[in-house]
Protein backbone atom coordinates (compact mmCIF):
# COMPACT_ATOMS: atom_id res chain seq x y z
CA UNK A 1 0.00 0.00 0.00
CA UNK A 2 1.37 3.23 -1.02
CA UNK A 3 0.58 6.83 0.90
CA UNK A 4 -2.60 7.05 2.59
CA UNK A 5 -4.74 7.98 0.24
CA UNK A 6 -6.73 10.75 2.74
CA UNK A 7 -4.16 12.84 1.73
CA UNK A 8 -5.67 13.90 -1.49
CA UNK A 9 -7.81 15.89 0.17
CA UNK A 10 -5.56 17.71 2.03
CA UNK A 11 -3.29 18.48 -0.76
CA UNK A 12 -3.12 21.91 -2.24
CA UNK A 13 -5.92 23.55 -2.07
CA UNK A 14 -8.34 20.76 -2.91
CA UNK A 15 -10.45 21.01 0.73
CA UNK A 16 -10.90 24.38 -0.05
CA UNK A 17 -11.64 23.94 -3.80
CA UNK A 18 -14.11 21.79 -2.19
CA UNK A 19 -16.02 23.78 -0.05
CA UNK A 20 -15.92 26.32 -2.46
CA UNK A 21 -17.88 23.90 -4.54
CA UNK A 22 -20.03 23.20 -1.44
CA UNK A 23 -20.71 27.29 -1.57
CA UNK A 24 -21.88 27.19 -4.93
CA UNK A 25 -25.19 25.14 -3.88
CA UNK A 26 -25.46 26.08 -0.69
CA UNK A 27 -25.80 29.65 -2.25
CA UNK A 28 -28.60 28.26 -4.86
CA UNK A 29 -30.22 26.33 -1.94
CA UNK A 30 -30.14 29.54 0.46
CA UNK A 31 -31.24 31.85 -2.29
CA UNK A 32 -34.17 29.55 -2.83
CA UNK A 33 -35.16 28.67 0.38
CA UNK A 34 -35.34 32.73 1.39
CA UNK A 35 -37.34 33.13 -1.62
CA UNK A 36 -39.52 29.94 -0.85
CA UNK A 37 -40.27 31.12 2.89
CA UNK A 38 -41.48 34.27 2.28
CA UNK A 39 -44.11 33.27 -1.34
CA UNK A 40 -44.79 30.18 0.50
CA UNK A 41 -46.26 32.07 3.25
CA UNK A 42 -48.31 33.95 0.86
CA UNK A 43 -49.18 30.79 -1.43
CA UNK A 44 -50.16 28.85 1.80
CA UNK A 45 -52.71 31.78 3.00
CA UNK A 46 -53.62 31.98 -0.54
CA UNK A 47 -54.50 28.01 -0.75
CA UNK A 48 -56.57 28.42 2.32
CA UNK A 49 -58.98 30.69 0.83
CA UNK A 50 -62.63 29.93 0.20
CA UNK A 51 -62.80 30.56 -3.82
CA UNK A 52 -63.45 27.09 -5.60
CA UNK A 53 -60.88 28.52 -8.28
CA UNK A 54 -58.20 29.61 -6.40
CA UNK A 55 -58.16 26.29 -4.57
CA UNK A 56 -58.22 24.79 -7.51
CA UNK A 57 -55.67 26.13 -9.25
CA UNK A 58 -53.51 26.27 -6.40
CA UNK A 59 -53.52 22.93 -6.07
CA UNK A 60 -53.09 22.14 -9.59
CA UNK A 61 -49.88 23.90 -9.02
CA UNK A 62 -48.99 22.28 -5.78
CA UNK A 63 -49.90 18.63 -7.47
CA UNK A 64 -47.77 19.11 -10.97
CA UNK A 65 -44.61 20.37 -9.14
CA UNK A 66 -44.93 17.25 -6.46
CA UNK A 67 -45.37 14.48 -8.92
CA UNK A 68 -42.42 15.18 -11.61
CA UNK A 69 -39.18 14.96 -10.35
CA UNK A 70 -36.98 17.70 -9.54
CA UNK A 71 -34.07 16.50 -11.78
CA UNK A 72 -37.00 16.48 -14.60
CA UNK A 73 -37.49 19.86 -13.74
CA UNK A 74 -34.36 21.12 -14.17
CA UNK A 75 -34.20 19.56 -17.76
CA UNK A 76 -37.74 21.50 -19.03
CA UNK A 77 -36.59 24.75 -17.32
CA UNK A 78 -32.77 24.37 -18.44
CA UNK A 79 -32.98 22.68 -22.26
CA UNK A 80 -36.72 23.18 -23.40
CA UNK A 81 -38.15 26.21 -22.25
CA UNK A 82 -35.23 28.30 -22.58
CA UNK A 83 -34.99 26.68 -26.25
CA UNK A 84 -39.36 27.07 -26.63
CA UNK A 85 -38.66 31.15 -25.48
CA UNK A 86 -35.15 31.06 -27.55
CA UNK A 87 -33.94 32.71 -24.41
CA UNK A 88 -30.79 32.16 -22.23
CA UNK A 89 -30.57 31.22 -18.72
CA UNK A 90 -27.78 30.00 -16.94
CA UNK A 91 -27.87 26.70 -14.79
CA UNK A 92 -27.43 28.68 -11.49
CA UNK A 93 -30.64 30.94 -12.37
CA UNK A 94 -32.16 27.45 -13.49
CA UNK A 95 -31.52 25.77 -10.74
CA UNK A 96 -32.54 29.25 -8.35
CA UNK A 97 -35.73 29.05 -10.34
CA UNK A 98 -36.80 25.61 -10.25
CA UNK A 99 -36.00 25.44 -6.42
CA UNK A 100 -37.84 28.02 -5.84
CA UNK A 101 -40.87 26.91 -7.66
CA UNK A 102 -40.82 23.88 -5.63
CA UNK A 103 -40.10 25.09 -2.51
CA UNK A 104 -43.10 27.98 -2.32
CA UNK A 105 -45.75 24.82 -3.45
CA UNK A 106 -43.72 22.42 -0.30
CA UNK A 107 -43.87 25.28 2.10
CA UNK A 108 -47.47 26.08 1.06
CA UNK A 109 -48.94 23.07 1.53
CA UNK A 110 -46.81 23.24 5.35
CA UNK A 111 -48.97 26.50 5.58
CA UNK A 112 -51.88 25.74 4.64
CA UNK A 113 -52.06 22.76 6.97
CA UNK A 114 -50.85 24.28 9.83
CA UNK A 115 -53.75 26.83 9.57
CA UNK A 116 -56.67 24.26 8.79
CA UNK A 117 -55.12 22.00 11.43
CA UNK A 118 -56.35 24.63 14.27
CA UNK A 119 -59.46 23.57 15.99
CA UNK A 120 -62.02 25.79 14.92
CA UNK A 121 -63.28 26.59 18.45
CA UNK A 122 -59.88 28.57 18.23
CA UNK A 123 -61.16 30.85 15.77
CA UNK A 124 -64.63 30.93 17.25
CA UNK A 125 -63.56 31.96 21.02
CA UNK A 126 -61.69 34.68 19.78
CA UNK A 127 -64.68 36.04 17.74
CA UNK A 128 -66.92 35.35 20.96
CA UNK A 129 -64.33 37.61 22.87
CA UNK A 130 -64.70 40.29 20.78
CA UNK A 131 -61.42 40.11 18.59
CA UNK A 132 -60.98 41.34 14.98
CA UNK A 133 -60.23 39.65 12.06
CA UNK A 134 -56.71 40.98 12.14
CA UNK A 135 -56.26 40.61 15.99
CA UNK A 136 -57.73 36.84 15.99
CA UNK A 137 -54.30 36.38 13.42
CA UNK A 138 -52.36 38.01 15.36
CA UNK A 139 -52.57 36.97 18.46
CA UNK A 140 -54.45 33.51 17.80
CA UNK A 141 -53.63 31.75 14.55
CA UNK A 142 -50.17 32.86 13.58
CA UNK A 143 -48.48 32.06 17.18
CA UNK A 144 -50.25 28.58 16.89
CA UNK A 145 -49.77 28.07 13.72
CA UNK A 146 -46.11 28.76 13.76
CA UNK A 147 -45.27 26.62 15.75
CA UNK A 148 -46.69 23.61 13.74
CA UNK A 149 -44.97 24.79 10.92
CA UNK A 150 -41.66 25.61 11.86
CA UNK A 151 -40.37 21.70 12.51
CA UNK A 152 -41.89 21.20 9.10
CA UNK A 153 -40.38 24.09 7.38
CA UNK A 154 -37.03 23.68 8.59
CA UNK A 155 -37.02 19.77 7.13
CA UNK A 156 -38.10 21.50 4.01
CA UNK A 157 -35.14 23.21 3.89
CA UNK A 158 -32.66 20.29 4.62
CA UNK A 159 -34.68 18.53 1.79
CA UNK A 160 -33.85 21.58 -0.72
CA UNK A 161 -30.30 21.62 0.46
CA UNK A 162 -29.98 17.73 -0.06
CA UNK A 163 -31.69 17.93 -3.49
CA UNK A 164 -29.51 21.19 -4.92
CA UNK A 165 -26.89 18.23 -5.51
CA UNK A 166 -28.77 17.90 -8.33
CA UNK A 167 -27.74 21.21 -9.98
CA UNK A 168 -24.33 18.89 -11.41
CA UNK A 169 -26.49 17.22 -13.51
CA UNK A 170 -27.35 20.78 -15.73
CA UNK A 171 -24.06 21.29 -15.33
CA UNK A 172 -23.20 23.65 -12.52
CA UNK A 173 -19.62 23.31 -11.12
CA UNK A 174 -20.13 22.77 -7.64
CA UNK A 175 -18.67 20.34 -4.86
CA UNK A 176 -19.17 16.90 -7.40
CA UNK A 177 -17.86 18.40 -10.46
CA UNK A 178 -14.75 19.97 -8.36
CA UNK A 179 -14.45 16.59 -6.82
CA UNK A 180 -14.07 15.07 -10.25
CA UNK A 181 -11.86 17.35 -11.35
CA UNK A 182 -9.49 16.64 -8.35
CA UNK A 183 -9.49 12.65 -8.73
CA UNK A 184 -9.00 13.36 -12.43
CA UNK A 185 -5.81 15.00 -11.61
CA UNK A 186 -4.22 13.11 -9.15
CA UNK A 187 -5.73 9.62 -10.22
CA UNK A 188 -1.94 8.37 -11.22
CA UNK A 189 -0.92 9.44 -8.11
CA UNK A 190 -3.67 8.25 -5.53
CA UNK A 191 -5.42 5.71 -7.07
CA UNK A 192 -8.09 5.67 -4.40
CA UNK A 193 -8.59 9.24 -4.89
CA UNK A 194 -12.47 8.87 -5.77
CA UNK A 195 -12.85 7.20 -2.71
CA UNK A 196 -11.36 9.50 -0.33
CA UNK A 197 -13.19 12.45 -2.48
CA UNK A 198 -16.69 11.17 -2.49
CA UNK A 199 -16.34 10.24 1.27
CA UNK A 200 -15.11 14.01 1.71
CA UNK A 201 -18.57 15.33 -0.04
CA UNK A 202 -20.47 12.90 1.70
CA UNK A 203 -19.37 13.64 4.93
CA UNK A 204 -19.72 17.40 3.98
CA UNK A 205 -23.48 17.11 3.39
CA UNK A 206 -23.59 14.93 6.34
CA UNK A 207 -22.10 17.98 8.27
CA UNK A 208 -24.71 20.35 6.90
CA UNK A 209 -28.24 18.85 6.70
CA UNK A 210 -27.11 16.77 10.64
CA UNK A 211 -27.51 19.80 12.91
CA UNK A 212 -30.36 21.17 10.74
CA UNK A 213 -32.52 17.83 11.10
CA UNK A 214 -31.34 17.93 15.01
CA UNK A 215 -32.50 21.13 15.38
CA UNK A 216 -36.29 20.59 14.11
CA UNK A 217 -36.77 17.04 15.72
CA UNK A 218 -35.66 19.19 19.17
CA UNK A 219 -38.57 21.64 18.03
CA UNK A 220 -40.81 19.68 17.53
CA UNK A 221 -40.33 17.91 20.54
CA UNK A 222 -40.26 21.03 22.63
CA UNK A 223 -43.29 22.27 21.07
CA UNK A 224 -45.59 19.08 21.28
CA UNK A 225 -44.81 19.18 25.22
CA UNK A 226 -46.44 22.33 25.67
CA UNK B 1 -43.72 19.55 -32.58
CA UNK B 2 -42.36 16.81 -34.65
CA UNK B 3 -45.32 13.99 -33.66
CA UNK B 4 -42.98 11.27 -36.15
CA UNK B 5 -40.16 11.81 -34.02
CA UNK B 6 -42.57 10.66 -30.92
CA UNK B 7 -44.04 8.15 -32.57
CA UNK B 8 -40.86 6.79 -33.01
CA UNK B 9 -39.52 7.53 -29.95
CA UNK B 10 -42.31 5.99 -27.73
CA UNK B 11 -40.68 2.59 -27.89
CA UNK B 12 -37.24 3.67 -26.44
CA UNK B 13 -39.20 5.14 -23.49
CA UNK B 14 -41.76 2.26 -23.15
CA UNK B 15 -38.14 -0.06 -22.37
CA UNK B 16 -37.05 2.74 -19.94
CA UNK B 17 -40.27 3.18 -18.01
CA UNK B 18 -39.97 -0.86 -17.64
CA UNK B 19 -36.34 -0.01 -16.28
CA UNK B 20 -37.51 2.51 -14.11
CA UNK B 21 -39.66 0.53 -12.49
CA UNK B 22 -37.93 -2.70 -12.32
CA UNK B 23 -35.38 -0.66 -11.00
CA UNK B 24 -37.93 1.13 -8.22
CA UNK B 25 -39.38 -2.26 -7.58
CA UNK B 26 -36.32 -3.89 -5.97
CA UNK B 27 -35.65 -0.46 -4.43
CA UNK B 28 -38.42 -0.41 -2.42
CA UNK B 29 -39.18 -3.99 -1.89
CA UNK B 30 -35.64 -4.03 -0.32
CA UNK B 31 -36.37 -0.44 1.83
CA UNK B 32 -39.39 -1.92 3.28
CA UNK B 33 -37.73 -4.95 4.49
CA UNK B 34 -34.70 -2.97 6.27
CA UNK B 35 -37.29 -0.54 7.38
CA UNK B 36 -39.52 -3.26 8.91
CA UNK B 37 -36.04 -4.74 10.66
CA UNK B 38 -34.55 -1.33 11.64
CA UNK B 39 -38.16 -0.45 13.18
CA UNK B 40 -37.90 -3.71 15.07
CA UNK B 41 -34.08 -2.91 16.38
CA UNK B 42 -35.42 0.02 17.82
CA UNK B 43 -38.65 -0.86 18.87
CA UNK B 44 -37.70 -3.39 21.41
CA UNK B 45 -34.22 -1.48 22.11
CA UNK B 46 -31.88 -4.44 20.60
CA UNK B 47 -28.66 -3.35 22.69
CA UNK B 48 -25.75 -2.03 20.50
CA UNK B 49 -27.94 -2.81 17.53
CA UNK B 50 -29.83 0.08 18.15
CA UNK B 51 -27.32 2.58 17.96
CA UNK B 52 -25.90 1.24 14.61
CA UNK B 53 -29.31 1.43 13.28
CA UNK B 54 -29.61 5.05 14.60
CA UNK B 55 -26.53 6.03 12.92
CA UNK B 56 -27.30 4.55 9.79
CA UNK B 57 -30.92 6.58 9.73
CA UNK B 58 -28.94 9.32 10.36
CA UNK B 59 -26.44 8.53 7.66
CA UNK B 60 -28.74 7.74 4.84
CA UNK B 61 -31.48 10.80 5.84
CA UNK B 62 -28.88 13.51 5.70
CA UNK B 63 -27.11 13.29 2.65
CA UNK B 64 -28.53 13.13 -1.09
CA UNK B 65 -28.94 10.06 -3.04
CA UNK B 66 -26.64 11.50 -6.13
CA UNK B 67 -24.15 11.66 -3.35
CA UNK B 68 -24.49 7.94 -2.02
CA UNK B 69 -24.57 6.44 -5.54
CA UNK B 70 -21.44 8.00 -6.43
CA UNK B 71 -19.63 7.19 -3.58
CA UNK B 72 -21.06 3.43 -3.46
CA UNK B 73 -20.02 3.25 -7.12
CA UNK B 74 -16.97 5.14 -8.11
CA UNK B 75 -16.25 5.36 -4.69
CA UNK B 76 -16.24 2.32 -3.84
CA UNK B 77 -14.68 0.27 -7.17
CA UNK B 78 -11.41 2.06 -6.22
CA UNK B 79 -10.93 0.33 -2.98
CA UNK B 80 -11.41 -2.98 -4.66
CA UNK B 81 -15.38 -3.54 -3.65
CA UNK B 82 -16.72 -3.25 -7.33
CA UNK B 83 -20.83 -3.09 -8.31
CA UNK B 84 -22.72 -3.50 -11.10
CA UNK B 85 -24.49 0.25 -11.70
CA UNK B 86 -27.68 -1.98 -11.61
CA UNK B 87 -27.06 -3.27 -8.59
CA UNK B 88 -25.45 -0.52 -7.26
CA UNK B 89 -28.71 1.71 -8.15
CA UNK B 90 -30.81 -0.85 -5.97
CA UNK B 91 -28.84 -0.67 -3.26
CA UNK B 92 -28.34 2.97 -2.97
CA UNK B 93 -32.50 3.02 -3.15
CA UNK B 94 -32.81 0.57 -0.28
CA UNK B 95 -29.91 2.44 1.52
CA UNK B 96 -32.18 5.90 1.47
CA UNK B 97 -35.26 4.03 1.55
CA UNK B 98 -34.56 1.77 4.26
CA UNK B 99 -34.21 4.29 6.68
CA UNK B 100 -37.57 6.79 5.63
CA UNK B 101 -39.37 3.11 5.73
CA UNK B 102 -38.04 2.35 8.61
CA UNK B 103 -39.38 5.70 10.36
CA UNK B 104 -43.04 5.04 8.64
CA UNK B 105 -42.97 1.51 10.66
CA UNK B 106 -41.92 2.79 13.55
CA UNK B 107 -44.50 5.62 14.13
CA UNK B 108 -47.16 2.92 12.84
CA UNK B 109 -45.47 0.92 15.79
CA UNK B 110 -46.11 3.31 18.51
CA UNK B 111 -49.22 4.21 17.46
CA UNK B 112 -50.32 1.03 18.94
CA UNK B 113 -51.68 1.59 22.09
CA UNK B 114 -50.48 -0.06 25.11
CA UNK B 115 -54.18 -1.51 25.99
CA UNK B 116 -53.78 -3.90 22.72
CA UNK B 117 -50.24 -5.25 23.89
CA UNK B 118 -51.42 -6.17 27.30
CA UNK B 119 -54.49 -7.49 26.33
CA UNK B 120 -52.91 -9.68 24.08
CA UNK B 121 -50.39 -10.77 26.87
CA UNK B 122 -53.20 -11.06 29.62
CA UNK B 123 -54.71 -13.65 26.44
CA UNK B 124 -51.82 -15.79 26.97
CA UNK B 125 -50.18 -15.07 23.79
CA UNK B 126 -46.19 -15.12 23.50
CA UNK B 127 -44.10 -12.19 22.09
CA UNK B 128 -44.18 -13.86 18.14
CA UNK B 129 -47.64 -14.01 18.52
CA UNK B 130 -48.29 -10.82 19.98
CA UNK B 131 -46.21 -9.07 16.97
CA UNK B 132 -48.04 -11.24 14.62
CA UNK B 133 -51.49 -10.58 15.25
CA UNK B 134 -51.52 -7.85 17.18
CA UNK B 135 -48.94 -5.35 16.82
CA UNK B 136 -47.92 -5.41 12.85
CA UNK B 137 -51.57 -5.26 11.48
CA UNK B 138 -52.32 -2.40 13.35
CA UNK B 139 -48.66 -0.85 12.79
CA UNK B 140 -48.78 -1.55 9.71
CA UNK B 141 -51.93 -0.23 8.43
CA UNK B 142 -51.17 3.41 10.03
CA UNK B 143 -47.93 3.33 8.25
CA UNK B 144 -49.12 2.81 4.77
CA UNK B 145 -50.11 6.65 4.04
CA UNK B 146 -46.20 7.13 4.73
CA UNK B 147 -45.71 3.67 3.10
CA UNK B 148 -46.64 4.90 0.37
CA UNK B 149 -45.92 8.60 0.38
CA UNK B 150 -41.84 6.66 0.56
CA UNK B 151 -42.61 4.14 -2.53
CA UNK B 152 -43.53 7.48 -4.92
CA UNK B 153 -40.46 9.64 -3.09
CA UNK B 154 -37.99 6.53 -4.42
CA UNK B 155 -39.79 6.33 -7.81
CA UNK B 156 -39.22 9.59 -8.22
CA UNK B 157 -35.64 9.57 -6.77
CA UNK B 158 -34.78 7.28 -9.63
CA UNK B 159 -34.67 10.08 -12.19
CA UNK B 160 -30.87 10.16 -10.40
CA UNK B 161 -29.63 7.17 -11.49
CA UNK B 162 -28.80 7.84 -15.11
CA UNK B 163 -25.68 9.83 -13.44
CA UNK B 164 -24.55 6.45 -12.94
CA UNK B 165 -25.09 5.56 -16.47
CA UNK B 166 -27.96 3.27 -15.81
CA UNK B 167 -30.45 3.82 -19.08
CA UNK B 168 -34.10 4.81 -17.08
CA UNK B 169 -36.23 7.26 -18.39
CA UNK B 170 -33.93 10.65 -17.85
CA UNK B 171 -31.39 8.47 -19.56
CA UNK B 172 -33.39 8.10 -23.04
CA UNK B 173 -34.60 11.95 -23.09
CA UNK B 174 -30.97 13.26 -22.33
CA UNK B 175 -29.92 10.49 -25.42
CA UNK B 176 -32.39 12.12 -27.72
CA UNK B 177 -31.60 15.50 -26.41
CA UNK B 178 -27.66 15.04 -27.01
CA UNK B 179 -28.49 12.95 -30.50
CA UNK B 180 -30.76 14.76 -32.21
CA UNK B 181 -31.42 18.16 -30.56
CA UNK B 182 -35.57 17.13 -30.33
CA UNK B 183 -35.21 19.03 -27.24
CA UNK B 184 -39.23 19.80 -26.69
CA UNK B 185 -40.15 16.49 -27.71
CA UNK B 186 -37.93 14.36 -25.95
CA UNK B 187 -38.78 16.33 -22.32
CA UNK B 188 -42.65 16.56 -23.33
CA UNK B 189 -42.32 12.11 -23.69
CA UNK B 190 -40.27 12.14 -20.23
CA UNK B 191 -43.23 14.02 -18.64
CA UNK B 192 -45.93 11.94 -20.10
CA UNK B 193 -43.71 8.76 -19.42
CA UNK B 194 -43.78 9.94 -15.19
CA UNK B 195 -47.04 11.04 -15.05
CA UNK B 196 -48.72 7.39 -16.65
CA UNK B 197 -46.34 5.87 -13.95
CA UNK B 198 -46.77 8.45 -10.99
CA UNK B 199 -50.47 9.85 -11.38
CA UNK B 200 -51.95 6.17 -11.00
CA UNK B 201 -50.27 5.17 -7.77
CA UNK B 202 -50.86 8.98 -6.13
CA UNK B 203 -54.24 8.53 -6.81
CA UNK B 204 -54.31 5.40 -5.40
CA UNK B 205 -52.51 6.72 -2.55
CA UNK B 206 -54.80 9.73 -1.74
CA UNK B 207 -58.13 7.12 -1.97
CA UNK B 208 -56.11 4.29 0.75
CA UNK B 209 -55.56 7.53 2.53
CA UNK B 210 -58.67 8.07 2.82
CA UNK B 211 -60.28 4.64 3.78
CA UNK B 212 -57.44 4.46 6.64
CA UNK B 213 -58.92 7.77 8.19
CA UNK B 214 -62.29 6.74 8.00
CA UNK B 215 -61.19 3.23 9.67
CA UNK B 216 -59.55 5.78 12.27
CA UNK B 217 -61.87 7.58 13.41
CA UNK B 218 -64.72 4.81 14.47
CA UNK B 219 -66.80 1.88 13.01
Amino acid sequence: MQDLGINVIFEGSNLLRLLIGLWVTMRIAIVAIAISVVLGIAFGIVMTAKNRWIQWIARLYLESIRIIPILVWLFIFYFGITKVLHIHLGAEVVSVLVFSLWGIAEMGDIVRGAITSLPVHQRASGRALGLTDLQIYRYIIIPQAVRRLIPAAINLATRMIKTTSLVVLIGVVEVLKVGQQIIEVSILKTPSASFWVYACIFALYFIICYPISLWSKKLELKWQNQ
Amino acid sequence: MDFGFIVKSIPLYVKAAEFTLQLSFWGILLSLFIGLVCSLITYYKVNLLDKVVQIYIELSRNTPLLIQLFFLYYGFAKIGIKFEAYSCAIFGLAFLGGSYMAEAFRSGLEAVSKIQIETGLSIGLNRWQLMRYIILPQAFSIAIPAIGANAIFLLKETSVVSAIALADLMFVAKDLIGMYYKTTEALTMLVVAYLIILLPISLLLTFIERKVRHAGFGD
